[in-house]
């Protein structure tokens, strides 16, 4: 098995969502990457953005500063 | 062959577009239906172009901006989903068919319909609009820009009047996006359509619609979305809420090309040149006898049309000498506006369209001058 850790993730309603939130994590210099969501969060398919859960707190931040919209977060070892 | 026939679709493109294309039809894969880069590359393609259009639009949120096919969907997205039964909407003489038959549609379902009529050089009447309005008035639809006379619509002081009142404004901005500002915040625009391959200078298949934030179209079209795939219904959220189904992203790349050259030359710029281009014309032609020019040249801002015909000469005759004669591309014929030919007097003589561009050169058009003068000696 693929050694596993724990993460930070965000999930979006929208492809859109998941583009703005790059943006401006980019822009920001917060961590991470688009990845396909895992299913423990939902069977459907779509982005989320995964990044360590050392950056949970700037993201939140950004999340907030920013005005971004998206579903949900979650801790997951993935 | 001399190009002429802008307002049907443009034919000079800045090269950037096509290569845009071409790369993306080379490294662009499905937007928002994976993780990985070539999907990925996409989806921020798209992203950035609806960036674009909502600065170039007035918008503060790129997610208010849905892509279609051209204004013609997203015309009939925005009026079947605002409009149906029990409500009354205005609409004026100047619109295209892809106002008007949605519109028609509705009609037959129930909707009431008035048109505002125009006076004798196709301009609306502005005057007819407070008495049109009915308790149950719940939309203005109308052009910025006719595409058969080139007259401008003041969508700012439409905008001011529903926005009073309460009343949703539709724009169909074919004819102007591109060329002429148009802020949806400060012109009262509720739902702005465009179409990507007219002065956009995008390629065909490309279009969408900019809808104001708070402002919910239903789903037109439902299907594949890339999220919330187990969910029975579409999703809600913009713009997927107005897309279904993958969209034309090589189309996309190329517009996004476009936006950045329109960016660059900047539209004061485009449009100054536009303007000349139409002027000198319409100052070659409109002293020669024969010729019969539509429109309000008076205006000082129009686009960049001239719509004329040469004695009772069929348009569509003298569209083609044109052609064959001296390669000078035009259309001729019935444009699409049906109410705007009732209005001129043109239902059977058509009229020969003359469109200018951004490349249309002053040599082109004195050739164009000459060639309907004589054209017009010849056939008198």
């Amino acid at each position: 098995m693929r050694p596993k850790e724990l993460c930070f993730l965000v999930a979006f309603h929208t492809t859109t969502e998941a583009l703005a939130l790059e943006d401006a994590a980019r822009a920001a210099g917060v961590s991470g990457r688009l990845i396909p969501i895992p299913t423990q969060i939902t069977a459907g398919c779509g982005l989320a953005w995964r990044m360590p859960i050392s950056e949970k707190e700037s993201m939140l931040r950004l999340l907030l500063e920013c005005r971004l919209r998206y579903e949900d977060v979650y801790e997951l070892t993935i | 062959m001399i190009y002429l026939d802008s307002a049907a679709t443009s034919y000079h493109k800045p090269k950037q577009v096509a290569e845009a294309v071409y790369e993306a039809m080379l490294h662009m894969g499905n937007s928002g239906r994976s993780g990985h880069e070539i999907s990925l590359t996409s989806s921020r393609t798209i992203f950035g172009a609806r960036k674009k259009l909502a600065a170039l639009f007035g918008m503060d949120d790129p997610a208010q901006v849905a892509f279609t096919s051209n204004s013609t969907q997203s015309l009939n997205i925005a009026i079947s989903g605002l409009f149906g039964k029990g409500d009354h909407v205005i609409t004026t003489a100047m619109e295209h068919n892809s106002v008007l038959r949605p519109l028609y549609r509705e009609e037959t379902e129930g909707m009431e319909l008035t048109v505002i009529p125009c006076d004798e050089k196709g301009t609306v009447r502005y005057d007819m609009l407070e008495e049109a309005v009915r308790p149950n008035t719940k939309g203005i639809v109308c052009t910025h820009a006719s595409n058969l006379t080139g007259n401008v619509v003041d969508i700012r002081r439409i905008g001011r009047f529903c926005r009073e009142r309460g009343i949703l404004f539709v724009v169909d901005a074919s004819q102007t996006a591109g060329v002429f500002p148009l802020d949806m915040e400060e012109m009262c625009i509720d739902v702005l359509c465009f179409t990507g391959h007219k002065s956009l200078l995008g390629p065909q298949g490309t279009g969408g619609l900019c809808v104001r934030k708070g402002l919910e179209i239903p789903s037109f079209c439902v299907g594949g979305s890339g999220v919330q795939s187990y969910s029975r219904t579409h999703p809600s959220q913009m713009p997927t809420r107005l897309e279904a189904g993958t969209l034309n992203g090589h189309g996309i790349a190329g517009l996004s090309a476009s936006l950045d050259w329109i960016q660059e030359t900047g539209l004061a710029a485009i449009r100054k040149r536009e303007q000349q281009r139409m002027r000198r014309f319409y100052e070659g032609v409109c002293e020669i006898p024969q010729v019969k020019v539509y429109g309000d040249f008076t205006a000082a801002e129009r686009a960049p049309i001239v719509a004329l015909n040469i004695g009772e000469n069929p348009s569509e005759e003298v569209c083609d000498a044109l052609a064959v004669r001296y390669g000078i591309a035009t259309r001729g014929g019935a444009h699409c506006a049906p109410l705007m030919h009732e209005q001129l007097g043109t239902v059977s003589q058509g009229a020969v369209r003359f469109s200018f561009c951004y490349f249309t050169t002053e040599e082109e058009v004195e050739k164009a001058i000459q060639a309907v003068k004589e054209i017009a000696e010849e056939w008198t």
